[in-house]
Parts: C-alpha cells; structure tokens; sequence
C-alpha cells in the first residue's frame, strides 16, 4: 500500500510516496538517487548500508519505511558540511584506510555513530563498535588508525 | 553517453588537498590532442603466455587537453588494488609532468587500448612497461616539435613538469598543451628513448595516496550499480536451487497481476523487471517454479576422494634428478596428504551491470575484471558486432579473480535488447555465493626424504585440482618431481560440482600451504630450527635473503619445533615476486580457537612503483588470507550450495586483525614484479606452522578451524 513517509534527509525535509514496508536501503538508492549507500548482503550482516537515523547506525537494507516518519536520516553525502570534509573523511584518505572503496560509506558512518555515542574510544572499543562491519579487501588495520586519528582531530569533542 | 564522451576520474582538484568542489566527471576528447606511438614488442611476455598482445598497431594511451591535463587511457581496471594510482605516476614520470595533472581513463572498451584484463598481478608487470614507453615516447616527440617550434635542436631542451625549455636560456619555453593545442599529432619518435632508470624517477618509487580516496570517502565513487539512466529497469532473474537442476513446470500468472512488475523470458532466462530492485524481489518470488534436482553425488566433506578418483594421470611440470636416486638417499621419508576446500571470493560489491540496447549499438556499464572478453561475450549474445558493443567499467567492488566471467552482463544486455529500456541485474548476495567461481577444492600429496642431517634429497608433488602454480619447488633438492592433475576449473568435464576458478593468486594458496607445512614436518623431524632448516635446503639468493629479511624484523631465535611459542614461518614465490612470512599465533587447546597475534612479512617485488600502494597490498593479502587460513570454506551438498550470505560464511572482521609488519625490499635495478596475490600465499601455511609451533599438533586440511585444531590435539596426544 502506497503511503506518503515525510522524514529528515541530510538536513532537509523530504517526502517520498511509497510502500512502508519497502526497506529505506532501496528509497535511498533508487527513488532518492542517493547511491551512495551500498547494497551488499541484504540481511544486515555486512554493514555496507549503513546510515544514521537520528544519530544511530542503522541498516538500511532492514529498516523498513513505515519506521522512518519524523526521522533524521544521515547519509554518506550528508556527513561533510559547507563543503568540508569530516574529520572521519580527511583521516580515511590520510590513512588510506580504504582499497575498492565498496564498504567505506559504512565503516565511516558507522564510526561516525560511535564517535557520536563516545568521542573517546579506546582501541578495543572501536573494535568492538566496528566488528559487524566487512571490509573484503583488508583495510581494518588503516581503519582503526584513521578513526582514531579522528577522534583526536575533534580533541574529544561534538563528533558533529 | 555519447561516442565521444568518456567518463574519468579527474584530479585536478586534488593538488590542493582534499576538498569538496563540485567535479564533471563527464569530458569530451575533442578539443584536445590525442598523440599516438608504436608500442608493439613492449609485452612480449604477456603476448606468449596469453596468444595475443597490445595492439601492435599505433593506439592512443594517452591524451594532452589543451588544458595541459594528461588523460590515461588503459583496458586495466581499478578494483582497490590501486592502479588509478601506480599507472599515473609511470606515465607523469616518464611524460615529466606532475602526478596532479593525470587524469585515469580505465576499462572503456570504447576508448582504452585492448587488454584482457585485470589478473595474474599483471598490470604493473606487462601493462606497465607499455605505459612507461608510450609516455616516454610522448615526451620524445613532443621535445621534437618544441626544437621545430623553438628553432633548435631537442638535446638542447629539457622537460619540468609539462613545460619544455631551452637549457641555456629558460624564458625560450614552450608547454606541452601549447605544442598540442588545436592539432592531432601522429608520428612516431626518430629514435626510440630509453626508458627512465630509477635515479631518474621523480614520481615512481614515491610513496603516493590513493588518488580516488576522496570520491570514496564522499559516497561520489560510482560502482555498476550506482549508474542511473531514464527509464531504466532492475531485474530480478529466477534462479535454480541447485547447480544441475532443471525447470520442470514456471507459474507466472502472479507477477502479471503485480503493479509495476513485468515478465521477460528469452529461452532459459526468466526474469521479473520493475524500476525498484526491490520490488522486483518482490514480485519474483510470487512464481511458482519446479525443479528436478540431481542426486547429491558428493558433498564438502567426500569431495577430496571424488578429487583423486576423477583427475586423470597428470602432467608433470617439473623434474629433476632421479626419485630412485632420491629413495635410496633418504633416512627419513615423510609422506602426507593436504585438502583444501572450496572457497568464495566474497567481494563486497556483488556481480552487478547495466545495459543499454540502442538499435545496433550496446553500451554495458560492468563491474567486471575482463571489459574487452565479456564486451565481445556480450556482442555474441545479442547479436551484435563487438565494435558496436561498449562496456565502460566503473569502480569495482573489489575482484580478487571472482569478477571475470560476466555472466550478469550478459543477461543485462539480453533483457535490454528484450524490453527496449535499460535494464540493471544485480546479484544479491544469495546468488553471489551461488555462482561464484570458488577457488577450487584440492588435494597435494607430498613424498620427501632427507638425510639424517636434514638435507632434503627426494621430493615427489602431486597436486590435484589447484593448478601447479606456486608447487615449483625452490629449495634445492636434487631429485624431485612435480605432477599437476585435474583442473582447476569447473564447468563441463571437470570433476569439480559448480563453477571453479582463479582466486587471488591461484593454486599457489593450496601449494604453498603443502609444501610448507611439509618442510616444517621435515624441519621437524630432523629436529632443526625451521628458518634455519629451510636456509640449509635453499640456494636462491632472493628467498635466502627475503627469509633472513623476515626473521631478523620479527627477531626470530632458533628452536626446535614445537618450541611452544606459536611462531611459525612460510615463503614463497607468486608473480615473480618472493615473499617469507613469520607469525605468532595463540592457540586455546581446549576450544580449538587461534588467534593470530603478529604476522611478519618480508617481500621482494623488484621495482616498487608505489612502496605505500605495496604496503597497503601487502596488509590487504595478510588481512585476506586470514580467512582462509581459518574459518573459509563452502559448505555444499551436490549441486545445491548451503552457505549463501555472510551469516554463515564466515570472512575477517576487525577483531581478527594482528599486528602486521611489512619489509619491502629495495630492488629497484629489477623490473617490478606482482604486487597484488604474492602476500597471500604464505598464509595457510605460515598459521598452520605456528599452530604446529605452538601445540605440536598439525592440521593438514584448509582452513584450521577450531574443530580441526581439537581433533589434531586429540590424535597428537
């Protein structure tokens, strides 16, 4: 059944008319055009498709529309302000924590979050925070170390 | 996208560190100079080990836009591996321009000179040297024209970044973008100028940044998947349960009934389009399909049996001395039997396309590692000649060998040609694992002796179903044998249930891991430290030196396996390059679980383009191979595959990660070797030699799992 879903994205209200039990991943990609949310497992056990609702780390391809009324929703084209890079952003290419760049929008939102919740992790609770997110390529080590370059960037601070 | 329309990545912004400019990713040739050069002869190796080469004709690699940017044009693809990178800074170098001012055009079958594709580590090795000598023949003809333009001749002129001058007197300059504006340049070099040596490098052997970092870490990369054309459709492609089954009766009156949803069918291909993937999910689970399914014949654990009973006699590949010779010189003879199960590629991005069908003309947008043979496979299906048929390749997902049979492609173009409209088809990750090609199931049989004083004598290999390569033995031993039977690859007569094929450094994962883990159990025996019983058996200076290499970083003491450490070594030779491992790994006798603490590895690649790029290769195979060092394997029964999505196939997580330790070893008077696969090769071995090290109990079979690890405890007791 189609319904009208109104919901924050990115910082601007949006509307999309569609079924509610379609997942927000799909809303994103195909009626929004926001691709860069990844589709990778679609059984939220890789973490690809993460964004943010209302400063969580959500899956997106298992979060169902019908949820999403009045919501904040935060995607990777979302995080860099006044077209600056985040901290996250500028230590995942000082680091080069990345290789096919597939699962990267999710590893940096999904440290976004973290960040959010505690902005002074210490290397095993990154780890922790970070363990359902894939990364075939084997980045993590680099990973690790630009999530902490930029927690120390924002000296502890708002992750915003 | 129109014929003369390209999409690149530009770096132009990048000079200033990263920020957030708006890009075009979409430019036009004209308007610039494209200058042309003979690169025949410059892959002869590629062309003898494939029957076909770069053209031998004149090609465009590069571009000079009246801009003064320089666009590279190359049929490799960018999958992580980073040849956006590494293929830049060969050409700015032996071009003499800066690395800011390349622009990478990768994979566009329309306008990149052929290649066959993205594997075997062979972009850096073969694709390279081609490059270098377009760029270097670039810089000579341009340098021509400017003595032309200049009134003197060109060993009068020098080259800084892009801008050509008179040595004596450097107001009298001229710019490349100058020399090339308005006019299409073809000639050739009066002489053909050398190549750069490495004291000349001023971007090569430079430690450089990914250069498409910004548009990954912005969600502005885009992947097959992310292209968006008006009117396009997703499909959704009915699909077997079972490798061998067939359709016996199709409903599909309930799709015909779903709003948005319509039916194609072409021969076998039955597919449900909608302009949501989702809903096209949706609505392809309303047919009712049967389906007769074969008997399962052979399963994950009986399959090694079905290996050896169905591999045929073998070819030898290499010998040398005599086994009788061999036999009569051993004290100690070791015999003993590896496996290695089927194991998935995995890549985050699964097999994805769209396709465009236009009257006679194809335009295929492909995540695959092959764009110039599945463009062709896709003019076959459809009907059209290959010139007509484009396949651009955007960002790859990652590869890793899964992404070259382009089957998705195909069905792409199949349906567009069907339905008129555009048409995506992208695997979810149920039927990613479904058709994978895996790395095949193996068994190695290992007979070898040694004298009393641990000098290998006899060396008979059997590998069955890997491949031989990385099972050339390069420990000197004077009698030895190597018989490679059975493919390695799946479909038709092979013995192997579903589809097989080349995984990150192929057949080298499963040799490396037999004779490793055999030079261990002799090391061993013959009661000898494993560095130093491997270094009494070697004779190559290369491996000699890249194993002391790895043991004086790691800080290795000599003992006697199983010491109780957990240390363990492996080495071995991928794409020409020489790589020796040294790990630490923690073993819980009890639970079987290992943790693999510190892994050290030493690498000679011969000329390291990138040494970051190399580094960060080095880490990834490290990373990688974890995973089927411990926990990767399919689980199968028959035709059907049973683990079909990461929550049950397991792959490295951050919490797996060890201590990683890269030495790369300066050799920069050689050629430069692979950089991609050689890293992963030591990993079976080097973990299960550790385990060994550890507990002295060994595991023979991929990957170590916990229940392997107990079960060897208890029949080590």
């Amino acid at each position: 059944m189609t319904e009208t879903f109104s919901f924050r994205l990115n910082g601007k209200a949006v509307s999309v008319n569609t079924d509610g039990e379609r997942a927000l991943l799909w809303v994103l990609r195909t009626d929004l055009g926001l691709t860069g949310t990844k589709f990778s497992c679609g059984i939220s056990q890789c973490g690809a498709c993460t964004v943010l609702v209302d400063n969580k780390a959500v899956r997106s391809c298992a979060f169902p529309m019908k949820d999403i009324r009045g919501k904040e929703v935060l995607t990777i084209e979302g995080l860099s302000s006044d077209s600056k890079l985040h901290p996250l952003q500028k230590a995942f290419i000082k680091y080069d924590a990345l290789q096919c760049g597939y699962c990267t929008p999710g590893m940096i939102l999904n440290a976004y979050s973290l960040l959010l919740a505690n902005p002074r992790m210490t290397q095993t609770e990154i780890i922790q925070g970070m363990e359902g997110n894939l990364c075939r390529c084997g980045a993590y080590m680099r990973i690790i170390q630009a999530i902490e370059a930029a927690a120390e960037e924002m000296k502890g601070g708002n992750a915003k | 996208m129109k014929e003369n329309e390209y999409s690149g990545l530009d770096f132009s912004d990048l000079t200033e560190g990263p920020s957030l400019t708006r890009r075009d990713f979409l430019k036009t040739v004209g308007g610039g100079i494209i200058v042309l050069y003979w690169v025949g002869g410059t892959s002869e190796l590629e062309a003898q080990a494939r029957g076909r080469s770069y053209p031998e004709d004149f090609n465009a690699y590069l571009k000079i836009g009246s801009d003064g940017r320089v666009t590279c044009f190359s049929g490799k693809i960018e999958m992580g591996q980073g040849v956006v990178t590494s293929l830049a800074q060969m050409l700015a170098d032996e071009l003499d321009v800066s690395l800011e001012s390349v622009d990478m055009v990768l994979g566009d079958t329309s306008v990149c000179p052929w290649d066959m594709g993205t594997f075997g580590s062979m972009s850096t090795r073969f694709f390279g040297p081609a490059l270098r000598a377009a760029g270097a023949e670039a810089r000579s003809v341009l340098l021509e024209l400017a003595a032309e333009r200049l009134e003197t001749t060109p060993n009068q002129l020098a080259v800084e970044d892009g801008v050509i001058f008179d040595k004596n007197r450097k107001e009298k300059r001229v710019t490349y973008a100058q020399l090339t504006d308005g006019k299409t340049i073809i000639r050739h070099a009066k002489q053909k100028p050398a190549l750069k040596t490495p004291a000349e490098f001023k971007v090569m052997g430079k430690k450089v940044l990914r250069r498409d970092a910004l548009e990954k870490v912005t969600g502005k990369a885009k992947y097959a998947g992310d292209i968006r054309l008006p009117g396009m459709r997703y499909a959704r492609i009915l699909r077997s349960p079972a490798h061998g089954a067939k359709l016996k009766s199709v409903d599909t009156s309930a799709v015909e009934q779903t709003k948005g949803a319509s039916l194609m069918r072409d021969g076998d291909l039955i597919a449900v389009l909608h302009k949501n993937f989702d809903e096209a999910g949706a609505a392809l689970e309303k047919i009712k399909a049967t389906y007769e399914e074969p008997e399962a014949r052979v399963d994950d654990e009986t399959i090694f049996e079905h290996l050896l009973a169905h591999s045929g006699n073998g070819n030898e590949v290499d010998k040398g001395g005599s086994l009788e010779t061999g036999e009569r010189l051993s004290e100690v003879v070791v015999e003993q039997k590896y496996q290695d199960g089927y194991v998935a590629h995995a890549t985050i991005e699964t097999h994805t396309a769209l396709a465009q069908v236009e009257g006679s003309k194809a335009t295929v947008w492909v995540s695959t590692q092959t764009p110039f043979p599945i463009r062709d496979r896709i003019a076959e299906a459809i009907g059209l000649a290959p010139a007509n048929v484009r396949v651009i390749t955007p960002f790859l997902g990652g590869g890793f060998g899964g992404k070259s049979p382009g089957q998705q492609a195909v069905e792409a173009a199949r349906l567009a040609k069907l339905c008129g409209k555009p048409v995506q088809v992208a695997r979810t990750r149920e039927e990613e694992f479904f058709y994978d090609t895996f790395r095949p199931a193996a068994v190695v049989r290992i007979k070898s002796g040694m004298t009393k004083t641990g000098k290998i004598v006899l060396w008979d290999y059997g590998v069955y179903c890997a491949g031989d390569r990385g099972g050339k033995l390069f420990y000197d031993v004077p009698n030895h044998r190597m018989v490679s039977s059975g493919s390695p690859f799946g479909g038709g007569s092979s013995p192997h249930p579903f589809g097989t094929g080349p995984w990150r450094a192929p057949g080298a994962n499963t040799n490396t891991f037999a004779r490793e883990s055999q030079i261990d159990i002799l090391a061993s025996k013959a009661g000898m430290d494993p560095v130093e019983f491997r270094l009494k058996n070697l004779k190559d200076e290369r491996m000699i030196r890249v194993l002391k290499t790895a043991a004086e970083r790691f800080g290795w003491n000599a003992a006697k396996s199983p010491s109780g450490r957990g240390f363990g070594v492996a080495c071995g030779i991928d794409s020409d390059t020489y790589v020796a491992h040294i790990a630490e790994v923690e073993v819980d006798k009890k639970s079987g679980h290992v943790r693999v603490k510190r892994v050290v590895c030493a690498q000679d690649m011969g000329l390291s383009i990138n040494p970051e790029g190399a580094q960060i290769q080095i880490e990834g195979c490290i990373t990688m191979g974890l995973g089927y060092a411990l926990a990767e394997h399919i689980r199968f029964k028959g035709g059907k595959i049973l683990d079909t999505n990461f929550d049950t196939y397991e792959i490295p997580r951050f919490s797996w990660v060890p201590k990683i330790e890269t030495v790369i070893i300066k050799a920069d008077d050689a050629p430069a070797h692979g950089g991609g696969e050689p890293a992963i090769i030591c990993m079976g071995a080097v973990v299960a030699n550790a385990i060994h090290d550890a507990i002295g109990a060994r595991v023979v079979q991929l990957p170590l799992s916990p229940e392997r690890v107990r079960k060897a405890v208890a029949t080590s007791v």
